[in-house]
């Protein structure tokens, strides 16, 4: 199996923790001389870089969240002069002040590099003619995705999101073999080629997904319709952006850029760490980022570390698909429930198409659940009761999966939101008490 | 002798019915005869157009979800006891009926009933022995 970097990929899990502590003691010390809120939090908790002499010593160190970052907006993290920095990102500031990644030349070099690890290890090559469908913005993605293909060699059309007619003909017409995209926006396109005729015209052969979470079954989904190998990454404008990991063809979790990023697991609700392979939420690191060092850093995405051994070769631990953002997290009545346990009944049920919605309601303390999803079999009017079967059938399997009865509605095709960038399936219009 | 039934998917909510019987509307599309069951979330619109195909490709274009169903159409005299004899008949050969729905065009004469039966060609077989009186899709839009 192709690799970018065996040297690093393939380097032993010992050799690799020997590489690692004199860069996580060089970073923490280098955010604790440069970024006062970090030397701040340290000096609160009685502790200083000296005091980092093994790597499970981090665990002393205080977490950041995410209310931290925006409090330091839009420079306060920046760990080098300014005229050091040559990029400055933001995340898209959906659920509040956005976040900026402020970047060195040194940082786009390693960013480019880790890109392109996941991008050979998704099945890229420098002969492929590559789509980059997420949005040329302050957004990480697709900046990342193209200087990790050029790194490759790949052969970028940067079209950017949007006007996906477009997008399909250019696909068609420049013979693109890889496309880059969320997933949600990989669907959408894939519903319009279908659409237009061309979906079986296209050359396209692997799809380098991510940006959002998103489950096994529209993996499965993208992969039936589009006809390709589908792989996931992993990254967040926080620590840098996309590049933190990546899935190699076996698909079986994203394999962590290590010698760059130092992954923890910790339990949501303490903060404490866990052990190895326990489900909980990842606190990155970063070992080597000079412009805006994250030390500790709460992602909110639940997922686990595997250690085994992958049949790729590379000794790279490795990420379970993400389950979601703690902050995704829905508790209807009492009980947790992630828009990906939905998703995961949904893609792929005969009878309804792979797009849904979900609406929480609320009257006085109970909580209400509502999942719309589109009909996409006319053979379904033929009887009364098949639609009245499926509609049962749906809210069975949810029933099973989720513990809670939600409301099942079935609307017309293509009559639910589509998404050009990071999809927004659910509305939560619960009045808070 | 079938007559082709067009069966849409209306959500209900409001306006949806609206819209839908506007784009036939506006396309010049007569629906001849109509049957609409509903729950409280969705809805089956039945009906009888003359040119079935032109408006199964107005309704599917604009985004609806649409099926083509082979129906009878039988003429009952419009007096009590008329469909009761049809019935009837159905049922002494164990034909169970799905659904049915009826329209009267011109007033007094005869009631025009649409059926949709399990087993179509056994249904039609039997009322034709009994000399029922069916109707084309050119014969129910012309009425």
């Amino acid at each position: 199996m192709k690799m970018w970097n065996p040297e690093i990929e393939m380097m032993s899990r010992d050799e690799m923790a020997a590489l690692q502590l004199p860069r996580l003691q060089w970073s923490v010390k280098h955010a604790y001389d440069n970024v006062p809120m970090y030397r701040e939090k340290m000096k609160a908790a009685g502790i200083k870089p000296e005091d980092i002499r093994s790597l499970s010593d981090i665990q002393y160190i205080p977490l950041t969240s995410k209310h931290d970052l925006r409090e330091q907006y839009p420079f306060k993290l920046v760990a080098v002069p300014m005229k050091d920095i040559v990029r400055i990102h933001a995340s898209s500031g959906t659920t509040g002040q956005p976040i900026t990644g402020c970047y060195t030349k040194e940082d786009l070099d390693m960013w480019s590099e880790c890109l392109a690890r996941l991008i050979v290890a998704g099945g890229g090559s420098n002969e492929d003619i590559v789509q980059i469908s997420f949005g040329y913005s302050l957004f990480t993605g697709a900046f990342g995705l193209h200087a990790g293909w050029e790194k490759v060699g790949g052969a970028i059309i940067p079209i950017s999101s949007g006007n996906t007619e477009r997008q399909i003909n250019i696909m068609r017409d420049f013979g693109a073999t890889a496309l880059v995209a969320t997933p949600s926006y990989a669907l959408y396109m894939a519903e319009v080629a279908e659409k237009m005729g061309q979906i079986d015209k296209l050359k396209l052969r692997i799809g380098l997904f991510g940006a959002e979470a998103s489950t096994e079954e529209m993996r499965a989904e993208l992969e039936r319709r589009w006809g390709i190998i589908a792989t996931e990454n992993y990254g967040l404008t926080e620590v840098s952006g996309p590049g933190v990991a990546g899935e190699c063809l076996h698909k079986c979790g994203m394999h962590i850029n290590e010698d760059h990023f130092y992954c923890e697991i910790v339990d949501p609700e303490t903060g404490k760490p866990l052990p190895l392979g326990e489900q909980g939420e990842m606190v990155i690191t970063t070992l080597s980022k000079v412009g805006q060092p994250a030390i500790r850093y709460r992602t909110r995405d639940i997922t686990r570390l595997l250690v085994e051994p992958c049949a790729c070769g590379r000794k790279r631990i490795r990420m379970e698909k993400v389950k979601g953002r703690s902050d995704d997290m829905l508790i209807i009545r009492g009980v947790n429930v992630f828009p990906s346990q939905i998703e995961s009944v949904l893609v792929g049920m005969e009878g309804i198409g792979p797009n849904y919605e979900i609406v929480v309601t609320n009257k006085g303390y109970m909580d209400y659940i509502e999942v719309k999803v589109e009909i996409n079999d006319a053979r379904l009017l033929e009887r009364y009761g098949e639609l009245e079967n499926l509609q049962s059938r749906i809210r069975g399997a949810l029933k099973t999966t989720l513990s809670i009865d939600c409301k099942v509605t079935l609307v017309s095709p293509n009559t639910l939101k589509r998404f050009e960038g990071k999809a927004k399936r659910v509305t939560d219009l619960r009045e808070k008490k | 002798m079938y007559v082709k039934q067009i069966s849409v998917f209306i959500e209900n909510s409001p306006g949806k019915l609206a819209d839908f019987t506007r784009l036939l509307g506006d396309n010049g599309i007569d629906l001849v005869s109509l049957s609409i069951a509903d729950t409280t979330n969705f809805g089956i619109l039945r009906g009888i157009v003359a040119d079935y195909e032109k408006a199964v490709q107005i309704i599917e274009s604009a985004g609806y979800t649409v099926c083509l169903t082979d129906v009878l159409a039988v003429t009952v005299p419009d007096k009590p006891g008329g469909l009761a004899d049809i019935l009837l008949l159905l049922s002494e050969n164990e034909i169970a009926i799905e659904y049915l729905y009826s329209f009267v065009r011109n007033k007094g004469s005869n009631a025009l009933i649409v059926f949709r039966v399990a087993d179509i060609d056994k249904a039609q077989d039997i009322l034709r022995a009994h000399h029922v009186n069916f109707l084309s899709q050119e014969e129910i839009c012309n009425v």
